[in-house]
C-alpha cells in the first residue's frame, strides 16, 4: 500500500448534479434570505443592522403582537389538519382497504381529485357555496330545516379560521389517505392470517396489528402536514385576501410574510422585515422538523418483513 | 404551390418587418384591467392615428396586486414605458428611488390645477413626475324606481338618511343598503371616507391632522365612525362575508335600494341594471351644514425612468395632458373625471349628477392618502380594518379611533407632540 488509496473521482461526479442543483435552487436563496434579514433600507441604499429587524419582531408591540397573532392561527391551522385531516384519511384508507368494499377505484379517485386542484378553484368554489346571498349552504340548511345554524363563517372572527382550515382538510385529506392505503396494502398477508388464528378479527385487529405496522407512516404524514401548514399562504390568500380578515382572524405565517415583504395597499414593501419573518418560520419548522427526527422517529418501532 | 405560399408567406414577414422596424412600441402598466376594451378601441386608435410611428399596448395586471408586481418589474427592469400611477407615497416613493422620470417640464402640466397635481408632486411641490388623469367622487347611487315605489326622496340629512333606511328595512322588500365587510376595503373606502369629510369638515380637518392640531380621537374623526356602526342593521344577511362583487350584484340586481360607493362604477353599473339609478352626497349632520365630498385624485400616468424611448413616451404624455384626451377619456369611463382646467362635456347623466356636487359641495381628498400613511403601521391599511370591525360591531368607535391614533402616534412626529 506504498501508493495509498486513488482518490475516488467518480464520487464527487457523481454527487455533483444533485449538489450543485440543489445549492443552486435551495441553499443559496436560502441563505440569502437569512442575509437579507440583516440589512434595513436606508436613504439611498441599505445598511447592515445585525439582529435589529429581530429585534422589532420580536420586541416591537405592534410587531410582536402581530407574529404572535400569526403564530398562534397557525399553530390552531396544523392542530385542526391533525385532528381532523390525519384521522379522517387513516378512516378513509381503512375502509379503502376493506377486500368486502365495492367500487373501492372509485372512491379513492373522487376522494384524491381534490388534491389536484388549484387553490385558487377550492377557495373560489368554497367561498361561493357558503356565500349568504348565493351560496348552496344556506339553501341546503334551510331544506332540512338547519337555517338557524347558518352563519357567515368567513367573515366572523370565531369562526373563519376554523372554516379555512377545514376547507384545506377537504381539499388535502386524500394525501394521508393515499400513504396510508399503501402502508396498509403493504402489509404481509401472513400476518393478518395469524392474526386472525388468534382470534382478532375487525376493529381489534386493526388496532392491534395494522395501526403499529402503519406508525412510521403516519409520522411522515404528520411531519408533512406540519411543514404544509406553516407554509399554507394561498387559501387565505385567495379568500380572505393579504389582510388577512376579519381582523386578522386568519392571518397565518405565510399572508403576514406576504404583506410585510410585498406591501399591500398604501403599505410599501419591506424585503428586509419579510426576510426577518421568513428566517423567523424557517427556524419554527426547523424546529419542528428536528423535533420529530431526533425525538419520535427514532423511537420508533419498525418491523421486518 | 406548397413553395409558392412559403416564399409568399416569407416576402410578407420580411415586408411586414421592415415596416413595423420603423415603429416604436410602448407599453403601459396599469391596475385597471376594467378599462382594456376602452384603451384598446377608443384612446390608442386615437393616438396612433394623430402620431404615426408609435404603437402603445396597454398591460394591466389585478388591482390588488399592482403595487407589487409594478416594484418588482421595476426592480428587475422589465416595467413598461409607461407606469399608471397611484397617487402619494406609492408613487413619490418610485420617483425618489429614480424609476419614474420627472416630467415638471412637460408642456401639457400647464393645462392642471396646483389641487390637481398635488397627489404626484414631492412634498415641495418643486416637482412633478406624472400627468394627472382622473379623479374619483365619492357618494350614494339609490334605485330610483324602488324609491319612487316606496314614495321615498333622497335624504339630505343624516336624520333623514335613517328614516330612509328605516322605511325601507320596515318595507321588506329591498335590502336597504348594500354593504359587506368581507374585503375590508368597502367599509373604510365607501364608508369612512365617503361621510367623513361632512364630520372633519374636508381639507380644514385633513390638513389638521397632517399638522398635528387634530387628532383621530377628536370628536369629528370619531362621528363618522359612530354613524358606521349604526350602518350594520340596515345591512343584508351575512353582511359579514359578503364581498365587494357581492355587493355590486346586489345592487344592480335591484335586490338593495341604496350602495354607498364612489364614481367609478357608474360604467360598470350603466349596462347592467334594468332600472333607473340616482345618486345623492353624503347627507350632512344638520340640515344647512356645508357639505363636503371626497373627490379623490386618483389615476395619473408617468414615464418610466429606464425607458428606452423618452421622446415618445414623452409625445404620449403630452397628449394625456391635452383636453382632447381629457374629453375622450372621461366619456369613455363616466365616472371617472378629467383632472383638466379645461371644462369636459359630458353626456352621462349620473356622471353629470356627480360632478355637479363639486358646485355645492367642499371637496376634499381621502383623509389617509398624504404623508399619512408613510409609516408602519400604515393608516390606510388600519383603516380599513378599524372600519370593519366598527360596522360588524366588534370595536366600538372610539376604540377604534384610539387604536388608530396611536398607530399613527406611534411613528408621526407632528402627532407625537401633545
Amino acid at each position: 500500500m506504498a501508493k495509498g488509496r486513488p482518490i475516488r473521482w467518480h464520487i464527487a461526479v457523481f454527487l455533483a448534479p444533485a449538489v450543485l442543483v440543489y445549492s443552486a435552487i435551495m441553499i443559496l436563496p436560502l441563505f440569502s434570505t437569512l442575509n437579507l434579514s440583516l440589512f434595513t433600507r436606508t436613504d439611498g441604499g441599505t445598511g447592515f443592522v445585525g439582529l435589529q429587524n429581530f429585534r422589532t419582531l420580536f420586541g416591537d408591540p405592534r410587531w410582536s403582537a402581530a407574529f404572535w397573532n400569526a403564530l398562534g392561527n397557525n399553530l390552531w391551522f396544523f392542530a385542526v389538519h391533525m385532528l381532523v385531516q390525519n384521522p379522517i384519511g387513516i378512516l378513509l384508507a381503512a375502509l379503502l382497504s376493506s377486500p368486502r368494499l365495492r367500487f373501492a377505484a372509485f372512491y379513492r379517485t373522487a376522494i384524491f381529485i381534490p388534491t389536484i386542484l388549484s387553490f385558487v378553484v377550492v377557495g373560489f368554489i368554497w367561498k361561493l357555496i357558503l356565500s349568504p346571498l348565493w351560496g348552496i349552504a344556506p339553501n341546503l340548511l334551510d331544506m332540512v330545516g338547519l337555517k338557524s345554524l347558518f352563519a357567515p363563517w368567513l367573515g366572523k372572527e370565531e369562526y373563519a379560521l376554523t372554516t379555512l382550515a377545514l376547507i384545506s382538510v377537504w381539499q388535502f385529506v386524500g394525501i394521508p389517505m393515499m400513504l396510508i392505503y399503501a402502508a396498509l396494502l403493504s402489509i404481509p398477508d401472513d400476518i393478518i392470517e395469524a392474526a386472525e388464528i388468534d382470534g382478532i378479527t375487525g376493529w381489534s385487529q386493526f388496532w392491534r396489528i395494522k395501526l403499529p405496522l402503519i406508525l412510521p407512516a403516519i409520522g411522515i404524514i404528520s411531519i408533512l402536514t406540519f411543514v404544509g401548514n406553516f407554509n399554507a399562504f394561498d387559501l387565505i390568500y385567495v379568500s380572505q385576501g393579504a389582510l388577512a380578515g376579519p381582523n386578522f382572524a386568519t392571518d397565518i405565517l405565510g399572508t403576514f410574510l406576504y404583506r410585510t415583504f410585498f406591501g399591500f395597499q398604501l403599505q410599501l414593501g419591506d424585503p428586509h422585515m419579510g426576510a426577518a419573518i421568513a428566517t423567523a418560520m424557517f427556524g419554527i419548522i426547523l424546529v419542528g422538523v428536528c423535533i420529530y427526527l431526533f425525538l419520535i422517529q427514532t423511537r420508533l418501532r419498525r418491523y421486518q418483513f | 404551390m406548397k413553395k409558392t405560399l412559403g416564399t409568399a408567406l416569407l416576402a410578407g414577414t420580411m415586408l411586414g418587418g421592415t415596416a413595423w422596424g420603423q415603429d416604436v412600441t410602448l407599453t403601459i402598466e396599469s391596475w385597471r384591467n376594467d378599462d382594456i376594451t376602452i384603451w384598446q378601441d377608443t384612446l390608442i386608435p386615437a393616438f396612433e392615428a394623430a402620431n404615426p410611428g408609435i404603437k402603445l399596448v396597454f398591460s394591466p395586471s389585478a388591482p390588488a396586486d399592482y403595487n407589487a408586481v409594478l416594484n418588482s418589474k421595476l426592480d428587475a427592469g422589465s416595467a413598461g414605458d409607461l407606469i399608471t400611477c397611484r397617487p402619494f407615497d406609492a408613487s413619490l416613493e418610485l420617483y425618489n428611488k429614480g424609476q419614474l422620470a420627472d416630467l415638471t417640464s412637460l408642456a401639457s402640466m400647464a393645462n392642471f390645477s396646483d389641487v390637481a397635481k398635488s397627489a404626484w408632486q414631492t412634498d415641495d411641490g418643486a416637482a412633478t413626475f406624472c400627468v394627472p388623469m382622473a379623479s374619483v367622487i365619492h357618494g350614494f347611487l339609490y334605485n330610483a324606481d324602488a324609491f319612487e315605489e316606496l314614495g321615498l326622496t333622497p335624504p339630505t340629512t343624516e336624520e333623514e338618511f335613517f328614516a330612509v333606511l328605516d322605511k325601507i328595512k320596515e318595507d321588506g322588500t329591498y335590502v336597504p343598503m348594500a354593504m359587506g365587510t368581507q374585503d375590508q376595503w368597502e367599509a373604510a373606502t365607501m364608508g369612512y371616507q365617503n361621510i367623513g369629510p361632512n364630520y372633519w369638515k374636508g381639507e380644514e380637518g385633513r390638513k389638521a391632522l397632517i399638522e398635528g392640531t387634530q387628532k383621530l380621537t377628536d370628536e369629528p374623526w370619531v362621528a363618522p365612525f359612530v354613524q358606521l356602526a349604526k350602518w350594520k342593521d340596515y345591512l343584508g344577511d351575512g353582511f359579514e362575508a359578503q364581498t365587494y362583487p357581492d355587493s355590486q350584484n346586489l345592487f344592480t340586481l335591484g335586490r338593495a335600494a341604496i350602495y354607498p360607493t364612489g364614481s367609478w362604477e357608474i360604467g360598470v353599473f350603466n349596462p347592467q341594471v334594468s332600472f333607473t339609478m340616482g345618486a345623492f352626497p353624503p347627507p350632512v349632520p344638520n340640515a344647512g351644514d356645508t357639505c363636503y365630498i371626497s373627490d379623490h385624485t386618483d389615476i395619473a400616468l408617468g414615464m418610466n425612468a429606464k425607458t428606452a424611448h423618452p421622446e415618445e413616451a414623452k409625445t404620449f404624455l403630452e397628449w394625456v395632458g391635452s383636453p382632447e384626451f381629457a374629453t375622450l377619456y372621461a366619456n369613455a369611463l363616466p365616472g371617472f373625471f378629467s383632472l383638466n382646467s379645461t371644462a369636459v362635456e359630458m353626456e352621462d347623466p349620473l356622471a353629470k349628477e356627480f360632478v355637479s356636487w363639486r358646485e355645492e359641495c367642499e371637496p376634499t381628498i381621502r383623509s389617509t392618502y398624504q404623508i399619512l400613511s408613510r409609516g408602519t403601521p400604515n393608516l390606510e391599511n388600519e383603516t380599513w380594518n378599524a372600519s370593519a370591525n366598527v360596522i360588524r360591531g366588534s370595536e366600538t368607535p372610539e376604540d377604534a379611533a384610539k387604536r388608530l391614533q396611536e398607530g399613527l402616534a406611534s411613528w408621526y412626529e407632528p402627532q407625537q407632540a401633545q
